[in-house]
């Protein structure tokens, strides 16, 4: 529902590989053993399967229609209206939309957001291949390990954290007096329209450890022999990264590439709690769910809070198709050499 | 695949000397615990600040608390805004339990269908399902919010509820067709034959065999809505509903007159139930995440 579990939501999903309606056992085993002893099971979906089918589906089928599906329409809808949620909606047509572009507050959350996007989702990236890198080796105590660094991924969304990170970030607070120690000290990061928005990537970036379990995963997968081979014909370490590691860990890449990316679009509660819902310093936070919740909720803008969801949306569905077309260039499916 | 890494390891080609794997592994235990201590000094930061005195949380450098006190926790239990930390507490403790009641429910009914029975329009709606993983929540926002408004159900935890059990979240959905999908057809089809209808293979069968993938969707049921703002911040205005995020979000609005360390320890309070919910299940939370993630 909230940003916060929207990562993680994703952070399972590319597994949609496996064929939409999962007939691979089916065919060749019910129609040998099964046919004889059920009458007409032959073409698999009976009346009586349809029935129960949709009866075991009758909540998910509800919430759909009511809370996904209609809502969906609803907002579409309300894109192209003046809507204050106390008086009728009244249609304005295209005006939401193209008011967006000279709204300074809504552009100012575009740089904001897409600058966070842009920094934050690679070097969180950077971070979870670096830890899943070190613990890729079976090691004494790995798993412990791989649980510890994992923790941050599961707190990190919470309001709590977001007060910790305040005070961490905030004139005085350790990481400045830390910093003063070393005589790079100011005035707080939190306070600083400089700095304020890497208060939030420090805080993304601390929590890598969603992504580097599926990297652990996907490096487990790569042949050592491929490594051993390499290393008899004299690679080193980095040229092992370059020419093993980052191909044959590709597509796994990409699959958090994508996920991380869509997560970041979407940041809310962090970025609330740290600038305690102003999008403050000097708009440096105002990140875009950020202004949308201010429009819609404060202001009662529901009109225009409908028409900016769909920008996001439309912003989210073209980054998506954008990253997914480049990939070609960069992406190796290796098939079952894998294995 | 695994299992013959694992094995090759000890004996591995590279370590020729059973001296140099020890240093190696010393440098490594120590380069792992270094990167740990970065990671967790935040929650480690929290947790020592929660017994600082209120004016030595910021501005001081040092861990350990000098004069360890426990007088945060004792204001942060009195609450804010005349509530007692307690109902917070209890309201949490409801929205979470609720969810994971409902999302174990509903979603362990549809991936049934999903992943078992075949009937018309299968592939559609699943289709539709994986489709939901990737809509951001705010296109849903606005008119979630006028609905649940008309019907006169803010300030109840219907509208943070009634989603969970009509499995709006896909996540758990698709991790529990996955989860079924590997357990094996024959099941089910001798319990067709022996004339079993779906709702006995689904009780008698599929929910018994299901529990580890239900335990992983329980605990992260449970803290994503035990963490949830964005919810308990649209629908609830009446602090005697406010679950622990919101009571500490006016504990921030309130902050001039009230002491930060009190609002130290109540965010420490906010994420202990999260934290021992992790260790005691961390081994389902991080197997969950990585083997849903590359399963095909």
């Amino acid at each position: 529902m909230t940003t916060g579990r929207s990562h993680l939501v994703a952070q399972t999903q590319l597994s949609t590989e496996a064929p939409p309606d999962g007939r691979r056992p089916t065919g060749a085993k019910e129609a040998k053993p099964a046919s004889g002893a059920r009458r007409g099971s032959r073409s698999g979906s009976t009346s009586r399967d349809t029935l129960a089918g949709y009866l075991f589906l009758s909540p998910w089928c509800i919430g759909m229609l009511l809370l996904t599906l209609g809502p969906m329409l609803a907002s579409l809808y309300l894109s192209f209206t003046d809507y204050d949620l106390f008086t009728t909606p009244e249609w304005v047509g295209l005006e939401n939309y193209t008011t967006m572009f000279s709204d300074e507050r809504w552009l100012q959350s575009v740089r904001v957001t897409l600058g966070y996007v842009l920094i934050a989702t690679p070097l969180k990236l950077i971070a979870a291949l670096a830890v899943a890198m070190l613990l890729v080796r079976p090691r004494r105590g790995q798993g412990f390990y791989r649980s510890a660094f994992y923790a941050p991924s599961l707190i990190g969304a919470s309001v709590s954290i977001g007060i910790v990170w305040r005070a961490l970030f905030s004139d005085d607070g350790a990481v400045d007096s830390t910093l003063s120690l070393v005589g790079l000290g100011n005035d707080g990061w939190v306070g600083d329209p400089q700095l304020s928005l890497w208060v939030l990537v420090a805080l993304s970036m601390w929590q890598f450890g969603a992504p580097m379990v599926i990297f652990l995963a996907g490096l487990k997968q790569i042949p050592r022999d491929l490594y051993e081979a390499a290393s008899v014909d004299g690679a080193g370490w980095w040229r092992q990264f370059r020419s093993i590691t980052v191909p044959m860990l590709s597509p796994i890449v990409f699959f958090n590439l994508l996920l991380e990316t869509i997560h970041a679009f979407q940041v809310f509660t962090s970025a609330f709690v740290v600038s305690n819902g102003t999008g403050g310093p000097a708009g440096s936070t105002m990140f875009y769910t950020l202004y949308l919740y201010e429009r819609g909720f404060e202001d009662f803008r529901m009109g225009y809070a409908s028409a900016m969801a769909w920008m996001l949306l439309l912003g989210v569905g073209l980054v998506t198709l954008v990253l997914f077309r480049t990939s070609n260039a960069w992406v190796h499916y290796s098939g079952d050499e894998s294995r | 695949m695994t299992a013959t890494i694992e094995q090759a390891a000890p004996g591995g080609a590279w370590n020729p000397t059973r001296r140099r794997r020890t240093t190696g592994s010393v440098i490594w235990h120590v380069a792992a615990l270094a990167a740990l201590a970065v990671v967790l000094y935040p929650v480690f930061w929290l947790v020592s600040a929660s017994f600082k005195p209120s004016d030595d949380i910021i501005g001081n450098l040092q861990l350990l608390p000098t004069s360890p006190t426990f007088d945060n926790y004792s204001s942060a239990v009195e609450g804010i805004a005349g509530v007692p930390v307690l109902t917070f507490f209890r309201n949490s403790l409801i929205i979470a339990v609720g969810s994971v009641v409902g999302t174990v429910m509903s979603a362990s009914l549809a991936a049934y269908a999903f992943a078992r029975i075949r009937f018309r329009g299968r592939g559609v709606l699943f289709a539709m399902m994986i489709g939901t993983l990737l809509l951001p929540f705010h296109v849903l926002m606005i008119p979630q919010y006028i609905i649940f408004q008309r019907l006169e159900l803010i300030n109840t935890f219907v509208p943070l509820l009634l989603g969970k059990f009509l499995a709006t979240e896909a996540f758990f959905v698709f991790l529990l067709v996955q989860f079924m999908r590997g357990l094996p057809r024959e099941l089910d089809e001798a319990a067709r034959i022996d004339g079993c209808g779906h709702v006995r293979i689904f009780w008698s069968i599929m929910l018994p065999l299901m529990r580890p993938a239900l335990i992983t969707a329980s605990i992260f049921s449970f803290i994503w809505s035990w963490n949830d703002f964005l919810g308990p911040l649209l629908y609830l205005n009446d602090p005697n509903t406010f679950p622990l995020s919101r009571g500490l979000q006016l504990f921030i609005d309130q902050q001039s007159n009230s002491d930060y360390g009190a609002m130290i320890a109540m965010s420490m309070l906010a994420l202990l139930p999260v934290m021992l919910f992790f260790l005691a299940f961390q081994r389902y939370l991080v197997d969950g995440v990585a083997t849903e993630g590359l399963k095909g």
